[in-house]
């Protein structure tokens, strides 16, 4: 009609149609009556409003509203079931002028992922969440949630929620208001027109802050599931209002306070690919040789107690294996203790793709003390490789069908007065009588993971020293 | 002239929009849509006040639309 006005319709914040589900299609996948569809609509408009679609990302979360990233016409990310916040962390740190979204169901904010709401709110890291607490988990059909009711009926606690076999409905928004950072925590609901409109102001408040660049803004907004309470959409908002409501205050549990310091702009400055590769590669960028026939792999245990430089022995190994252009696995194993426990790393080279970096049959074992060679002298293939560190093992191997050498690695590196290199003298004399990989690689690797630079001529004598020992033995 | 647009095939007819308008201008019908739900009626069109309760409400992002009259 020509003399009328659009006052309410689609926003164009979604997207025309929504082709998932079926070309032309314009409506959502929600059931009849579902709160989710309002809340996202509220968004859409808000986001409209105030002009951000062109930086907003919204973070879809694992539940019903899943799928929300083919509705938004703006940027979209589907996080992982409840680690909405750390992405929103991550997108916050890098983009420093993104609006972002988070967008969660109960089951996926304060079930699974309740760990990383909190320390996101915590944080306060500049960002808004809806929180839309349905009571249960929806897209699963219909579970108790962290946020159903006493004596509530699910498919899981077929006789009512029982406060004592399965807790208490958790308040998210009282639980996230008590802590210091969030500017901004109110408690809504879906249940009345009034409800609804109360909820539209608070969601563009939480956009407004964020916007405002204030910090962490949290809106729990209560919302039917018509279809796994069993009850058609009227009813479902009867009873969020005589059941949901009377249990989850509504309100306003925290408003922006113009004396509590907002948090500081955390957004880390970008770096180039250069910086970025000085910083991945500490100091230097490995020549990579390539090589065209296919070279058999390796697989290395290197066995100590921790504080030897066992896993770094298994770094070294595995950076200069990378430099001579394998695909290299690193796994280290180690218990709780800083100092003294045992540890032993896992390192494969290989011209093909590594499938698992678990190494069951070592082709070489370097042993830096006894209990390592107690632990894997049976372990290590026919024909491989038994290295000892001799100053620290008294023992022989009882294998003999695998070659044996002794290297007195702690003493040659208290000798070079750097104790902690003996592992260095382990990788030399590895590499020198296996001749996997040569010693010029290595002499170029060292710099690349020594973290103490002071260190690197007294690394490097060693590796002379240990050939000049291997010689004089006449091992090599 | 107020009145609003029923988009009939993006309606689910869960009501809510009946029961939340506060001049009774809703009402479901007896027909089924292409999705084989019955869909709301816009019916009073003399007491629509375009307060776009009913838009605001319904989860779907256009099974209404609200117009206003121009000179308003
Ligand atoms: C890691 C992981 N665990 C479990 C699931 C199964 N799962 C899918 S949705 C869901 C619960 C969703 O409930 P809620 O967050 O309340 O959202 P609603 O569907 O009610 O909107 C679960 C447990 C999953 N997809 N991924
Ligand atoms: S199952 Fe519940 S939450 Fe999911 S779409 Fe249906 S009504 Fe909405």
């Amino acid at each position: 009609m020509p003399d009328t006005n659009e006052k309410f319709g689609r926003s164009s914040v979604f997207y025309d149609t929504f082709e998932r589900r079926g070309a032309e299609e314009k409506s959502t996948h929600y059931c009849p009556g579902c709160g989710h569809g309002t809340v996202q609509k509220m968004i859409a408009a808000a986001i409209e409003e105030f002009g951000i679609q062109d930086r907003t990302i919204f973070l879809s979360p694992v539940g019903c509203s899943v799928f929300a990233y083919y509705y938004f016409d703006t940027g979209n990310i589907q996080c992982s079931h409840g680690r909405s916040p750390a992405v929103a962390t991550g997108v916050r740190r890098t983009l420093r002028d993104a609006v972002i979204i988070g967008y969660q169901g109960d089951g996926d904010l304060a079930g699974i992922g309740l760990a990383e709401i909190i320390h996101a709110a915590s944080r306060g890291e500049n960002y808004s969440v809806f929180f839309i607490n349905n009571a249960i988990y929806g897209m699963t059909g219909g579970q108790m949630a962290p946020t159903t009711l006493l004596g509530q009926r699910t498919l899981t606690s077929p006789n009512g929620r029982d406060q004592f076999n399965d807790g208490r409905p958790i308040g998210m928004a009282e639980l996230i208001s008590v802590l210091p950072a969030p500017v901004y925590v109110e408690r809504c609901s879906l249940s009345t027109p009034k409800q609804v409109l109360k909820t539209r102001l608070a969601v563009r408040k939480a956009l407004r802050y964020q916007i405002e660049r204030k910090g962490f803004s949290f809106v729990e907004i209560l919302s039917p599931c018509p279809t796994n309470w069993g009850m058609t959409p009227i009813q479902a908002r009867t009873w969020v209002t005589e059941h949901l409501e009377t249990v989850f205050k509504l309100g306003r549990l925290k408003d922006y306070d113009e004396d509590v310091p907002v948090p500081a702009d955390p957004v880390l400055h970008p770096i180039d690919d250069q910086q970025m590769l000085t910083l991945l590669t500490a100091g230097g960028i490995p020549t990579v040789k390539t090589s065209v026939e296919k070279r058999p792999s390796r697989s290395f245990k290197i066995g100590g107690f921790g504080g030897q430089g066992v896993l770094s022995a298994g770094e070294l190994m595995a950076a200069c294996a990378l430099s001579e252009g394998y695909r290299v696995s690193w796994l280290p194993s180690y218990g709780p203790e800083m100092r003294g426990g045992s540890a032993n790393a896992s390192v494969i080279c290989s011209d093909d793709p590594i499938g698992s970096p678990v190494v069951d049959t070592p082709d070489v074992l370097l042993a830096m003390n006894g209990p390592a060679l107690d632990a894997f002298e049976h372990t290590v293939a026919p024909g491989g490789v038994i290295l000892v560190n001799s100053s620290v093992v008294n023992q022989k191997t009882r294998r003999t069908d695998v070659s044996y050498y002794a290297v007195p690695a702690t003493e040659m590196a208290k000798e070079a007065q750097l104790i902690s290199a003996a592992n260095v003298v382990m990788v030399s004399a590895c590499l020198a009588v296996t001749g996997f990989l040569s010693i010029q690689t290595l002499r170029e690797s060292i710099p690349r993971v020594l973290r103490k630079k002071a260190f690197l001529e007294r690394n490097l004598g060693l590796v002379d020293a240990t050939i000049t020992y291997l010689q004089q033995q006449e091992i090599i | 002239m107020n009145y609003v647009e029923v988009h009939c095939d993006e309606c689910k007819g869960c009501a809510v929009c009946v029961s939340s308008c506060p001049h009774g201008c809703l009402e479901i019908g007896d027909s089924l849509n292409a999705k084989g739900y019955p869909y709301v009626r816009f019916i009073k069109q003399m007491r629509c006040s375009a307060c776009g309760l009913c838009f605001t409400v319904c989860p779907e992002p256009a099974a209404l639309s609200v117009y206003t009259s121009k000179e308003e």
